[in-house]
């Protein structure tokens, strides 16, 4: 049973992906690269319980965790051109 | 007995995981602009995810195993909402403009 699972979220990772190349604007790209991270994060769950690992969980844990703050650098990054200046720049303007 | 009909409870929440898993990602591909296809990526995040973590952890039983698998989905409850409003409001200042409004004059696209 959890190879069905483990199947259909192989299949909906190809359709991220699929989505991921086609994006017309970055903002899709991103979207697609976000919920790609998601299901890794089950797969990965889905594949510790699959082995007889319960260890995997912490590492789908984790692997959430850095999906998000990836997810909100791209964005930052791409919504003000860049990721925050050092201190001291007073002609940077306010984030 | 109970072992069987836990058994199969918890396949048929993951089958109705992997399953709305897809529909989520079929809504990405085949819906018109961002906004909308962010709409359906909640789905996978939140039903799929939800059913996903549910089955498995009536698989793990009331262990440590199912503690993580709650603390897994309760971030993946907190942050897809955030990270979901961060991209849209990216996107609204990058200009992008939501299919079917006209965006000069700010109107949505009339009922004919």
């Amino acid at each position: 049973m959890f190879g069905a699972v483990a199947a259909a979220l192989l299949v909906a990772m190809g359709m991220a992906i699929i989505r991921a190349l086609k994006g017309p604007t970055v903002f899709d790209r991103i979207l697609s690269v976000n919920t790609f991270g998601t299901k890794t994060v089950l797969l990965i769950a889905v594949i510790g319980f699959l082995q007889k690992r319960p260890d995997f969980l912490d590492i789908a844990l984790v692997y959430a965790l850095i999906n998000f703050i990836t997810t909100i650098a791209v964005l930052k990054f791409f919504e003000f051109s860049h990721l925050g200046t050092p201190i001291g720049e007073e002609e940077a303007e306010d984030l | 007995m109970t072992t069987t009909l836990l058994d199969v409870i918890s396949w048929a929440f993951l089958l109705i995981g992997g399953a709305s898993v897809i529909i989520g990602t079929l809504g990405i591909l085949r819906l018109p602009d961002v906004y909308t296809r962010m709409h359906a990526a909640s789905i996978t995040d939140t039903l799929g995810a939800g059913m996903i973590v549910a089955g498995l952890a009536i698989q793990g039983g009331f262990s440590l195993v199912s503690a993580k698998l709650f603390l897994i989905f309760v971030f993946l409850l907190f942050t897809s909402p955030v990270s979901t409003h961060a991209l849209a409001k990216a996107a609204l200042t990058a200009g992008v403009t939501p299919a079917g409004t006209d965006r000069k004059s700010g109107k949505g696209a009339e009922a004919p």
